[in-house]
This record gives C-alpha cells, structure tokens and sequence, in this order.
C-alpha cells in the first residue's frame, strides 16, 4: 500500500528517515571509532579514523574495570533474575489470565500501580533494613529486588500468551485426570515457552544495563556489576576516552549482537506491553 | 489450590516493595538518619521542603522535563512512525536502527555523549571550538544543563516512542486510509484526520506514561551533572537519593519520594477517569 504517490514526498520521506538514521547511529559510531584511538587522538579529533589501532584499549578496559570479576556479577545477577521472575511471573500470569481466583482485578490493578511507583518511594527503608540485615553487597538480594521490578511488567506480558491458548486444551487434559499442577505445567508451560524465552531475554537486559539499584546495594569492588564498574572507571579512575569507549564497547557488543539477531522478541516485548488492540 | 501460585510474586513484591513505601510514607513525618530511631515530627519536614529552593527547583525541572517529553519525543515518534508508513519497504530496518539506543545502558549512553559529543576537550563541542565556532559545554552552564540532559534522554527515548505508534498506525483500518487517499487528503490531512485520530489510545496512554516517567527521571541526571551546577539541573528524584545517601536526611528524602508519588498518583487516576469516560460513550 502506498499513500501518496507523490515522488516527491517519496523522496522526503526517505531523507527526514535517513537523517534520523544518522543522528541515532552517530554516538554510537563515535563509541566504536574511539574505542580504537590513543587518547592523544582523540584530542585532536573524536572524528577522525585511528591512525594506529590500539586494541590494548580492550585489554587495559578490561583490567581497569575488573570485567573479568564484574561481568560475571552482572551474568550472575541477570540469571538470577531471570530465573525468578519467569518461574514467579509464569505462575502468576496463569492464574490472573484464567481468572482461577475471585480477587484477579484487585491482583491486576496491584502489581498494574506498583509499575507507576517511584523507585525512591521503597528505596530507603530497603537500604538501611538491607543494610540491618547485612544483605548490602549480596548479588542475590539484589536480584530480589529486580524480581520485584521487572515482575509486574512480566506478568502483564505472559498473561497475554496464556490468554491466547484455547481453554478447551485445559479442559481436556483435565478429562484425561491431569491434576491442576500437571496441566500449568505439563499443557500450558511448554506452549507458552516463547513468552517467556522473550521475557527472559528483556529481564536479562534491564538487569545487564540497570544502574540505580546496583550501584546503591553493590558497594564492594568485588561485587560491582559491570556498568557500575564502568561508570567508576570513566568517573575517576581515567581520562583516558579511548578505554573508557572500549570498556563501554565491551558492555554494548554482546547485547547489540543479541537484539540484531533477535530484534522482533526485543521490541515486539518491550513495546508489546504498552500497546493496545 | 490456585491461591498458592500467587504467593511467590506477591510475597516479593510486598516485601520489596509494598513495606517499604508503607515504611517511606511514615518516615516522610520523621526525622531520621538512617541508624538510630525515627522521631516523629509531623509535617516538619514538608514546611521545611517547602521553604527550600532547591526543592521547587527540582520541580520545576521536572515540569520542564515533563513538558519537554510531551512534546518533542512525541511528535517526532508520530512523524517518523508515518513516514515509516508512507516508506514501507525498509521500515523494518528502520525500525530496528531507531530502537537500539533503548538497548544501551543509560550510564554508557550518558558517558558517550559525554565525552564524545559535549566534551570541550575530547568532544564533538571541542572540535567546533577550534575550528573556530565556540560552543560551550551545556552541562556545565547552569542555564543549559537540564536541556543538555534532556538530548541526551531525548536520543535514548524517542524510537521506542516511533516504534509503538508505527505498530499501532499498523492497525488503522486499510479502508479508512484508502478512502482518504481516493478523495485526495494531503500527507497533513490524511495524518490530521485519518491516522492520527485512529491511533488516539496509544498517544494517550503514551502521554500518561510520559508524565509518570519524566518525575521518575534519574539515570541520566545523576551520571552527567549529578543535578549541578548550582542545582540547576536538580530533579526531585536526585534530590530526595542525595538527601538520604549523601546528607543522611531520610525523612527528607522520604518526603520528596511522597510528593513524586503524588504526582505519579494523580496521574494514574486522571487516566482511570479519562478511559472510564471513554466507555461510557
């Protein structure tokens, strides 16, 4: 389908789009470029092509930043996330969508306002009671937290998959003498797997590149995750512009990789939610 | 039975969540420092808010904030979402290109432009400098600060708006867009009254989220001029981390996270009053 067929309206529309094609992707170009200059070059230009390419840039990054230990922090603390909110998410996103109790709206509408509250309404009293409890710097506490987070918004998209599959597969299995446990499990589980893979995938990337919460509850360097690590490096440690871009390019790369080759779950999930009809 | 599989969410939630904002309300009417015990002062802490500049600053900045968000990321989403329409062939690729700064951590996005676009030394600014047309930096002016944030947020944000309302100009009917063309509507007249109109849930909806986020706003704030120079570019959210964190004035803290709410609040029940008003018509 074509709207206007005007030519030149053809030919507008695609130099306004290619201009915004080319304001998104400048920053990043300048991240990759500099990633491979002297800091000495990039003070003379951050435009210019390297004139030698360092990538000892990488290997110095990845020593200042202590990748080695934070990136494993930040993978830990994602897996743990994703684990709990798919296993807590799924079982909740059943029972609402089939509407298996009478209290479903009062549920909904609940983890629905959690969504609008403010991180800082319940982050002090969680900090010093964290911190009471000796939990400060404990990766797990943390990914607790996210679970809390990220749940509502998981549990508002799983619901929608578990509202595509037809009753009458419940109902029949039910028949055959499966008992309740076995049909979520067993029935609805496995048809909704690409729901919940698309959930993982999204959780796994708000708790990759979230920094609030991370940077408040993990204060021992051992513990940092890798964009608090990041931040710290390119606050104080450095000023040296070509690590500081190849330590944020170390960061950025595996999750780029990982939207380009699956960009539809990425943005049918992140924007799936908000869009009604 | 099913009862029980709703434990696990919601026990988290309330323990993580529900508490504690319980727990910050109270505090708001207390003075604490975090360690010894709270002391109930009533509305102390709200006059004293109220009498600080630095709080109707922040506010202020975050009503810019708000007003910036309901209006350029929005209709730039809108406008490129329907010459994404009119394109078609390679809207997917565009698509894909405009989201991906929503897929970049904010400390990361913060830093590159940082250092790469608005630095006077190792930036893009610089580099204008010396071939000759001064820029300064605009995060380090008290009387830019809060808009050089608000590019920054702006460049993150704005595809994931354009990608929402591509998906739900999608779904305005084929014929209505048809009809329109037959009869000759211009790309303004077709947008005015054709697609526009078709996707007035989704704007609405966006817009709400808008001014929810924009007195949320942290991120970016926090890692480029941390609310500075001079609290000019202060938002209630930084103010009320500093507050607790950094002065160790909980009950302040706890206070401003109460009227951030407020507004999150009033908000949320426009919205309720606005789409029940929408179904009885």
């Amino acid at each position: 389908m074509r709207l206007i067929e005007s030519r030149t309206t053809f030919v507008l529309t695609y130099t306004a789009l290619a201009i915004l094609l080319l304001i998104t992707l400048f920053p990043i170009a300048l991240l990759v470029l500099n990633s491979l200059k002297p800091a000495t070059q990039i003070v003379q230009s951050p435009l210019a092509w390297p004139e030698v390419y360092r990538w000892d840039n990488f290997v110095r990054a990845w020593n200042d930043a202590r990748f080695g230990t934070t990136m494993l922090n930040s993978a830990m603390l994602a897996a743990m996330t994703i684990v709990l909110v798919c296993s807590t998410g799924s079982l909740t996103a059943y029972v609402l969508a089939r509407r298996k109790i009478k209290s479903w709206k009062i549920v909904t509408f609940y983890l629905l306002a959690t969504t609008t509250a403010p991180i800082q309404l319940f982050l002090f009293p969680l900090y010093f009671g964290f911190a009471k409890l000796g939990l400060i710097n404990n990766v797990f506490a943390v990914s607790l937290i996210f679970t809390a987070i990220y749940s509502p918004f998981a549990v508002m998209l799983l619901r929608t998959y578990f509202l595509a599959v037809p009753k009458e597969l419940e109902e029949a299995a039910l028949i055959d003498g499966a008992t309740h446990w076995q049909v979520f499990s067993k029935v609805m589980l496995p048809i909704v797997s690409p729901g919940i893979l698309t959930v993982a995938l999204i959780i796994g990337l708000y708790s990759w590149n979230e920094f609030l919460i991370a940077t408040t509850f993990l204060q021992r360097a051992d513990r940092f995750t890798a964009v608090v690590s990041f931040f710290l490096l390119s606050g104080q440690y450095t000023s040296d512009w070509g690590e500081i871009m190849a330590a944020a390019l170390i960061i950025v790369l595996p999750v780029i990789i990982l939207f380009v080759a699956l960009q539809r779950r990425f943005i049918e999930g992140m924007a799936g939610g908000s869009v009604k009809g | 039975m099913h009862r029980l599989y709703l434990i696990p969410t919601l026990l988290i939630n309330v323990v993580i969540i529900f508490i504690p904002a319980a727990l910050t309300i109270a505090l708001a009417f207390c003075r604490w420092d975090g360690i010894g015990t709270p002391v109930f002062i009533g509305l102390a802490n709200f006059r004293q808010l109220f009498a600080d500049r630095v709080f109707w600053m922040a506010l202020g900045n975050n009503i810019i904030w708000t007003a910036i968000f309901l209006t350029v990321p929005i209709a730039m989403g809108l406008l490129a979402a329907t010459m994404m329409l009119i394109a078609r062939r390679g809207s997917a690729f565009f698509q894909v290109i405009y989201f991906l700064p929503m897929v970049i951590a904010t400390a990361i996005t913060a830093r590159v432009w940082q250092g790469m676009i608005y630095s006077p030394l190792t930036g893009i600014a610089g580099l204008v400098t010396r071939a000759g047309f001064p820029v300064p930096n605009p995060l380090t002016q008290p009387a830019t600060a809060l808009y050089g944030i608000a590019v920054v947020d702006l460049w993150h944000w704005w595809g994931f708006l354009c990608v929402i309302f591509f998906a739900a100009l999608r779904q305005v009917p084929q014929e209505q867009i048809e009809a329109a063309r037959i009869e000759g509507a211009s790309f303004w007249q077709m947008l005015r009254y054709v697609l526009l109109p078709g996707i007035r849930p989704t704007i609405t909806l966006m817009m709400i989220m808008t001014i929810i986020w924009s007195f949320l706003v942290f991120d970016f704030v926090y890692i480029l001029t941390q609310g500075g120079p001079a609290f000019s570019s202060e938002v209630l959210s930084t103010l009320a981390y500093r507050s607790a964190f950094y002065d160790l004035a909980v009950g302040k803290a706890a206070a401003v996270a109460v009227v951030i709410s407020l507004f999150g609040l009033a908000t949320t029940a426009f919205y309720i009053r606005l789409q029940a008003k929408e179904f009885d018509q």
